[in-house]
């Protein structure tokens, strides 16, 4: 029966080439444009590190003041006092801060030219926490971040440009001059977003080249690569800086229990009364210890370019199915001397209702396959619209391929639903006495 | 002319379905298109927005040095004597920041010196004497920099020159009615700067701020591995300079990195990068309307065409008791307008209803009661084009329809 149905359908969409492909590209349009944008959309929303987002968390501490903040949210950086004071309390299992430096490797060919790179100082316990994959050796350990060590974790793709892509573990590199041992490589890595340096990425960045020891970064007076935001004018030199209230940290712990997030929590909480008692600050503490996917939502990584373009697609493919509607129920209706003609030798409601929303189930297929071609361009075209380092995490996977399909004839045999309707209401009778 | 609302009104009663559908489609095509064009609007806006500048002929460089010397001052030195031998450039400078740079510096300033609140924010450009020239703005009143007034500032300090030159806006702002030429400015605590003159207009490094026109010049040369050269060329040299500028540095000292996206822009480069986003916007949003736009119209010309179909009979009848063709264009005309115009009052609170939430959720202006207009007699006279066609085959039925197959 599905057969003959479907071959009943297909003659009858031949039959109106115009109206037929009307409702084709409607759906299809629709489809693709809600697709595509949801592509960038739930590249941008994505949780970057599903495996651990629920136990690792960031810290926040009011060194500002009520005054100088908004809505009562805590600065989203730390500064040297603060961010040092709680990682040497050591009140969660693994701690690192974290900053963007930025390095250049100078080649030992002298007929090379430098190169300049992203970098991060970071602490030994991060590469395990944010689960860092490596290729060859491994992280540097929390003894190295005792003693200021000249370590460093280097890219793949550093290690192509500056060994061939050989073993390099144990070799040396040059950096800005100084010498830094290799440790370890990673393969390319660069979870989007970034949700370890929103405050200095805006949550999209090319992945970092180059990893050393926090301690050491200090030692070599690196400044941060990022934001530095000063309530306070800081003391001349790089001491005077460390000692000020600027901030420019991120500082990152593992906790795999709420009870230990409320101690870290209570921890913080009494950290900064000390201050306040102190006379540091004069305000009352304000911190905040937020998981992964908390920290994205408070930070807005998802930019208001790709919400807006989603809901305005979404409202598109809604007038697409509102279109789809109204010709379908032209086309049904039109019919009605035929739906009258069955109905009075014997066909069933139900085989009516068979018959349409196959008909409009197979307009459905042909807009869901023109969909995902305008999908394709889409994805492909979203360069035009979103800045790149966006633009390249929307990809045309098998995911949206099958959604852009089910959302197609999803919504076609949605919009099929009243035309159908109307048609199994036809009258036999009235309808052969007017014929 | 008899414009025949009432019987209209009562057939449309009899097509609740297909009226509905088509009201309910304008409606919804109204609220999208009202915003997403308003959006347009504001994205050309800010793209169309000048900096002050001359920015035909302007190249701008991103240098980094490797390694760590005492002072970065001297290599910065020879790298500008450097850039400004090329044969082909009018004048180069160096800088921590641009206008549309996306990244430098601000700092509030103030008149009194004690008083610590009612701060004004700057941007912050470090030029020297061949800073106006190169950027191409046009100073107002005053003077420029001489160049023994270019003072150098370390790495961890904040700069306060003797000297200072500020654009209109922060003159109007902080000097209301009063000239602010020889007024003092502070950038620092204790640290008086004297304004030497006023540029007319001058935009801070980012597309996104509340005081896009506030900057400050101050003639610094600012000790820093990071640096960034912005070069005049002659009229038609700019590619010539262009191809030219790495080889010259390169030539100075090969401990450098220029980097391969950002280290050598044009200025219209720097534009379009800085714009990048708003362009984007405005790009995805004009082929939404256009293509919703198509679609409504396409679904109107498809109801409206069944419904002539279905009423050929009743059309014969009314022909054939008189009326005329006009009668029955007009008859269709009416009915499509009456229908839009009720999708249009609902749309119009759909328009008004969205825009309110985007304003609530995203921080998006209000959408303005013009656009809202302009979209509904967008929306009217585009029912009215979609249906004329139908409508003319309406009218074109004979009279002799009414005597078959009754």
């Amino acid at each position: 029966m599905f057969a003959y149905y479907l071959q009943l359908g297909l003659r009858s969409l031949r039959k109106n080439p115009m109206l037929t492909a009307l409702m084709v590209m409607a759906i299809g349009f629709g489809v693709a444009a809600s697709m595509t944008t949801y592509s960038v959309y739930r590249a941008t929303s994505r949780d970057p590190i599903p495996q651990k987002s629920h136990v690792l968390y960031n810290t926040q501490v009011d060194a500002f003041g009520p005054e100088n903040i908004e809505n009562g949210e805590p600065p989203p950086s730390l500064s040297y006092i603060d961010a040092t004071a709680i990682y040497r309390a050591h009140k969660a299992a693994r701690q690192s801060i974290i900053y963007p430096v930025n390095v250049s490797v100078i080649p030992d060919d002298p007929s090379r030219l430098p190169m300049r790179e992203g970098a991060y100082a970071n602490g030994a316990d991060m590469f395990d926490m944010f689960d860092v994959p490596f290729i060859q050796g491994r992280g540097w350990t929390r003894d190295d971040d005792e003693k200021h060590a000249s370590v460093v974790v280097i890219s793949r793709e550093l290690n192509d440009k500056v060994f061939n892509g050989g073993q390099s573990v144990g070799k040396q590199i040059n950096l800005d001059g100084r010498l830094f041992q290799i440790v370890g490589v990673i393969d390319n890595w660069a979870p989007q977003p970034v949700f370890f340096d929103v405050p200095n990425t805006g949550g999209f960045d090319d992945g970092a080249a180059v990893f050393m020891p926090f301690t050491r970064a200090i030692d070599l007076q690196l400044p941060t690569n990022g934001n530095n935001n000063c309530v306070k004018e800081p003391e001349q030199g790089w001491d005077g800086y460390l000692h000020s209230e600027c901030i420019w940290l991120s500082l990152w712990s593992e906790m795999s229990s709420q009870s230990e997030v409320d101690a870290y929590r209570n921890y913080l909480n009494g950290y900064a009364a000390e201050q306040q008692r102190a006379g540091r600050w004069n305000w009352a503490p304000n911190v905040k210890v937020r998981n992964v996917v908390d920290w994205l939502d408070v930070q807005k990584v998802v930019p208001k370019e790709s919400s807006i373009s989603l809901i305005v697609s979404l409202g598109f493919l809604a007038i697409c199915l509102v279109n789809t509607v109204g010709l379908l129920l032209a086309k049904f209706m039109r019919r009605a001397p035929e739906i009258g003609v069955r109905r009075a030798l014997g066909a069933s409601r139900a085989t009516i209702y068979a018959q349409f929303l196959i008909e409009a189930g197979s307009v459905g297929v042909a807009g869901g396959l023109l969909g995902l071609i305008l999908t394709g361009l889409g994805t492909l075209g979203t360069k035009l619209v979103f800045p790149e380092r966006i633009a390249h995490l929307a990809t045309l996977d098998p995911t949206l391929i099958a959604l852009t399909l089910l959302t197609a004839i999803g919504a076609s045999v949605i919009a099929a639903f009243y035309p159908t309707w109307r048609a199994a209401q036809v009258q036999p009778a009235w309808q052969l006495k007017s014929n | 002319m008899n414009l025949q609302i009432k019987p209209i009104l009562s057939a449309l009663r009899r097509h609740k379905a297909g009226t509905i559908l088509i009201a309910l489609q304008i409606a919804l095509t109204l609220a999208i298109v009202c915003n997403a064009l308003f959006i347009v609007h504001q994205r050309v806006d800010r793209v169309n927005r000048t900096t002050g500048m001359d920015e035909s002929n302007v190249i701008a460089v991103l240098n980094r040095y490797v390694g760590k010397p005492d002072s970065f001052i001297p290599l910065t030195q020879t790298d500008v004597a450097a850039l400004r031998n090329i044969p082909g450039v009018e004048s180069a400078y160096s800088t921590n920041a641009y206008p549309l740079r996306q990244g430098g510096w601000s700092t509030g300033m103030q008149i009194d010196p004690n008083k610590t609140k009612d701060s004004v924010p700057s941007a912050l450009y470090f030029v020297d004497e061949q800073a106006l020239k190169t950027l191409g703005v046009k100073l107002i009143a005053g003077r420029n920099f001489n160049p023994s007034e270019v003072v150098t500032v370390g790495p961890q300090s904040t700069p306060a020159p003797p000297q200072v030159i500020i654009t209109k806006a922060i003159a109007d702002k902080l000097f209301p009615g009063v000239s602010a030429l020889g007024k003092t400015i502070y950038y620092a605590k204790g640290k008086p700067s004297t304004v030497i003159g006023i540029v007319e207009k001058l935009t801070v490094p980012w597309v996104e701020w509340d005081h896009m026109d506030n900057v400050t010049l101050m003639p610094v040369r600012f000790d820093s591995g990071y640096q960034q050269f912005l070069i005049r060329t002659k009229p038609g040299q700019q590619d010539a300079v262009f191809k030219a500028i790495p080889g010259a540095l390169f030539k100075v000292s090969r401990m450098r990195v220029l980097p391969e996206k950002y280290g050598l822009r044009t200025f219209e480069t720097v534009r379009a990068k800085a714009y990048e986003a708003d362009r984007g916007m405005a790009i995805l949003m004009s082929i939404v309307c256009a293509v919703l736009l198509a679609i409504t119209a396409a679904g109107i010309v498809g109801l409206s065409s069944f419904w002539v179909g279905q009423r050929r009979k009743q059309i014969g009848v009314r022909r054939a008791l008189g009326a005329r063709r006009s009668d029955i264009l007009s008859y269709f005309m009416t009915e499509n307008f009456l229908i839009a115009l009720g999708g249009a009052v609902v749309g119009t609170a759909l328009a008004l209803g969205l825009s309110q939430w985007m304003l609530t959720h995203f921080e998006m202006p209000r959408v303005s009661v013009t656009y809202v207009g302009v979209g509904v007699v967008l929306l009217l006279a585009l029912g009215q084009a979609a249906v004329f066609a139908p409508a003319l085959r309406a009218s074109k039925v004979s009279p002799v329809e009414a005597t078959r197959s009754v």
